[in-house]
């Protein structure tokens, strides 16, 4: 059967197998999920997205542009966003250094905004198409005040595709940043892939305040603290305001600490209180097992084959490939460590995420492998661990 | 008797809070200025985004009814910018300082060379009055500020002129003084594009006593820095968001998305590693992923792994391709099955694959390189002999076919059908059936 070159696939079309790569399945994500603004500036390795989304959402009826710099950029998504759009950027590790105020914007103004970041190997420029995963605790920590956000992390180009659209729900919920992070190898390595993995998820519409009553809003509110109140959008039959600065309920600046306090605890625990609700994992496990290999992104692909070789040798081993790295899901790594001996932790970095997994399992031996010079963690390596 | 009474439905966008400026401070009456612009054009506040950023004069979004957004410092134009491209028809007025001109200074040019339908009110008082007095980048050469103790020795920024000459729709300089500020504010908002009012003002509590500045000061210091007052520029230029859409409605797109449905297959018994190295320009990646697109038809599973120099024109260029019986879950390759090394640069990125090699495998190198020690089977490819002349762009093609035929790493008519599709599927059988008949050294 003959390939189909430069056609447009619908995730309704049945095909079989296709030869595709992680970004353009972030792409069709995003489009699935309805997204219809996308701010970016170019850097290797995300600009594949850059461009796919500027050439398909005209058609679509969306707006894409090419911001001035990578703080334009951002600060046109979060602009755009106050208007009700679904939006979406995507950059790289040094582009995340430049979008770290606005993150803080978005956080602080409650923006449903979703950051694609595809990793490369750092520090600094680093080299820009080696693949690392060294910004997983970067997007966590990288803007002031230490207010969390949301990140996934697919490890196959399907969930690329499945976790993006998951990305814009998340964003929707909880009216927050969301990463998306993959890396150099999974956005631009094409690979085979089963048409049926890219299965659309539900991503739910923005719970909207009325704005075109003819009373006036009901204020915005902080308490209950753990709750997302409906947003507020420019262009209705009612002013809204919206401000980055510590701000009261009709969104003016204060100071006022019980105001603030109140504020302040709400953004964190929208998301704290949350987090069996935004906890993604993969398990694999094996009766009698006494090591658990964890990993996440593309190294969680040496993982599963580490996994079949080993079974296949006879050597018994469990396997959590962890989807959502923030929050951390505390419990389903707890879960899966249960009678688990000790711990291998996978990364392409100095052991970033290891330090999670240490905390939420202070009582059982972690190991890591940290790899920060440009390769992939080869499953041999990995099997060589497994006892 | 009857009063006739003004049924305007705003007569004004104000609220009721009070400015916070300081006393003389000229802020205040811009945003009157401002205001008595926005009634004049019966402009309803949901109708209007006041976009502020960082300074005094990012606290003036507080002291209207308009909708507004508060953000970073310089970052005013940006978040606009989004506005206004998704929603052209609302009225976005940014209001920031002579300080947001530095910091943000590439989104003024951006937004004045796309034209996009924005207004921005630069309340430009020389300096930082909120962080203490220290120079911007209008403070004229000479005055002082407690970050130039010794007079300025910087060049000030003619604002109008840098947005002017760049493609803003409407430029306009004068001081919160003028009678004629707020006609020129509507006339800003009302214009089809990006439109910029420098707006001079006193701050009393830094500039002012710095440098013994005042209202008289300002239009001396105008006339001795050269610059006029009054609108500068106007220019008609298409207004980004609008010619946008007018594009975007003339567009159509589709993502590359290569589907195959596979073939009954012959049995794999295993993961095979095809590596083609050679030189930029080569069309090494295409020649590469016709292997892996043979290797799906056959009913297998694939992966191609490009690596490259960032300047894509010149050096090597290395395509690493996976054939698997199942789904290829690390890309990784050690050692390659067959590598093919078409030219001097690929030779140079193919050290450590030759080292890793067995007997068991093989290397197609292009004759006339100086392969080093291999464990290897070697073939060498005499391109020269082809009868004609091969270009260095077809080259990888040609040996690419050579090994696949010799070492049918996937099903030769496969490798031949995908390479005979698409526009160039003619030259490409071409050069296919004359990199089989290669001959060997």
């Amino acid at each position: 059967m003959a390939s189909s070159r430069g056609s447009t696939i619908t995730a309704t079309e049945t095909v079989e197998r296709e030869f595709t790569d992680g970004a353009t399945a972030i792409v069709r994500g995003a489009l699935a999920a309805g997204c219809d603004f996308f701010a970016g500036y170019p850097i290797t390795p995300a600009s594949s997205i850059l461009m796919m989304m500027l050439q398909n959402l005209p058609a679509r009826g969306g707006i894409g542009i090419q911001g001035e710099d990578e703080i334009a950029s951002i600060g046109m998504c979060i602009g755009a966003a106050m208007t009700g759009s679904r939006v979406m950027t995507a950059t790289s590790g040094p582009g995340i250094s430049l979008y770290s105020e606005n993150i803080g914007v978005a956080i602080m103004g409650e923006v449903p905004l979703v950051i694609v970041d595809v990793q490369r190997l750092g520090p600094s420029t680093g080299a820009a198409t080696t693949t690392a995963q060294g910004d997983v605790q970067f997007v966590r920590w990288g803007t002031g005040g230490g207010y969390p956000v949301i990140a996934l992390a697919p490890s196959t180009v399907t969930e690329c595709y499945t976790l993006t659209m998951r990305a814009f729900d998340l964003a929707e919920r909880f009216r927050c940043p969301v990463f998306v992070l993959v890396d150099k190898e999974l956005a631009l390595t094409m690979r085979t892939v089963d048409s049926g993995g890219f299965v659309d998820a539900s991503v739910r519409d923005r719970p909207l305040v009325d704005l075109s009553d003819t009373a006036p809003p009901e204020e915005y509110r902080y308490e209950p603290a753990a709750d997302v109140v409906p947003m507020q959008v420019y262009g209705g039959d009612h002013p809204v305001r919206f401000t980055g600065s510590t701000h009261d309920e009709q969104a003016f600046i204060t100071k006022n600490p019980a105001v603030v306090g109140a504020l302040n605890e709400h953004l964190i625990r929208k998301i704290t209180d949350h987090v069996e609700e935004i906890a993604m994992v993969k398990t694999d496990m094996e009766e009698c097992a006494t090591t658990l290999l964890v990993s996440y992104g593309v190294t969680a692909g040496s993982m599963r084959d580490a996994v079949a070789t080993a079974r296949v040798a006879g050597t018994p081993v469990s396997a959590l490939t962890v989807q959502s790295l923030w929050p951390v899901p505390d419990a389903a790594i707890r879960d899966a460590a249960a009678g688990i001996e000790r711990v291998v932790v996978a990364e392409l970095n100095p052991g970033l995420y290891a330090r999670e997994i240490e905390r939420v399992l202070p009582d059982v031996e972690v190991l890591g492998i940290a790899r920060t010079d440009g390769r992939l963690i080869a499953p041999s390596e990995l099997v060589a661990l497994i006892k | 008797m009857t009063t006739p009474i003004s049924i305007e439905p705003h007569p004004t966008l104000r609220n009721e809070k009070d400015y916070p400026f300081c006393p003389g401070c000229g802020h205040g009456s811009v945003l009157d200025s401002l205001n008595e612009a926005m009634v004049r054009l019966e402009l309803e506040p949901h109708e209007v985004v006041i976009v502020s950023d960082i300074g005094c004069s990012g606290l003036s979004d507080q002291y209207f009814r308009t909708s507004a957004f508060h953000g970073l410092h310089g970052r005013s134009i940006t978040y606009a910018s989004g506005i206004k491209l998704a929603r052209p028809d609302l009225t976005v007025i940014v209001i920031m300082g002579d300080g947001g001109t530095g910091i943000g200074g590439a989104h003024l040019l951006a937004a004045a060379r796309r034209n996009i339908g924005i207004t921005v009110l630069v309340l430009n008082n020389f300096n930082f009055g909120m962080t203490g007095g220290q120079h911007s980048t209008t403070t004229p050469e000479g005055f002082v500020t407690p970050t130039t103790p010794g007079g300025n020795l910087e060049h000030p920024l003619d604002i109008v002129a840098t947005v002017g000459v760049n493609g803003a729709a409407y430029a306009h300089r004068g001081t919160n003084f003028d009678d004629d500020i707020a006609d020129r504010m509507a006339e800003g908002i009302s214009t089809d594009g990006f439109a910029l009012l420098d707006v001079w003002d006193l701050c009393t509590a830094y500039f002012v006593p710095n440098n013994k500045f005042s209202r008289r000061k300002i239009d001396s210091t105008m006339k001795d820095l050269g610059l006029d007052s009054g609108v500068l520029y106007r220019q008609e230029r298409p207004e980004f968001a609008t010619e946008y859409r007018r594009q975007a409605a003339a567009h159509t797109a589709g993502l590359r998305v290569d589907v195959v449905e596979p073939a009954v297959s012959p049995t794999l018994e295993r993961r095979f590693h095809f590596v083609v190295a050679g030189s930029a320009g080569g069309r090494v990646r295409s020649a590469a992923r016709l292997v892996a697109t043979a290797a799906m038809q056959a009913g297998w599973w694939s992966a191609q792994r490009d690596d490259y120099p960032i300047t894509v024109k010149t050096g090597p260029s290395l395509s690493e391709v996976i054939i698997s019986p199942e789904e290829v879950n690390y890309s990784g390759v050690d050692r390659p099955d067959v590598l093919v090394i078409v030219s001097e640069d690929g030779l140079g990125k193919s050290a450590a694959f030759l080292e890793k090699m067995t007997g068991e495998d093989t290397v197609f190198v292009a004759a006339g390189l100086a392969l080093p020690d291999t464990a290897a089977r070697v073939v060498s490819v005499d391109l020269a002999g082809a009868g004609r002349p091969i270009p260095s762009a077809s080259r990888a093609l040609a040996m690419v076919a050579h090994a696949v035929d010799r070492t049918g790493a996937v099903p030769f008519d496969r490798f031949e059908t995908v390479a005979g599709q698409g526009a160039f599927g003619e030259k490409n059988l071409d050069l296919v059936a004359a990199g089989v008949a290669l001959n060997e050294a």
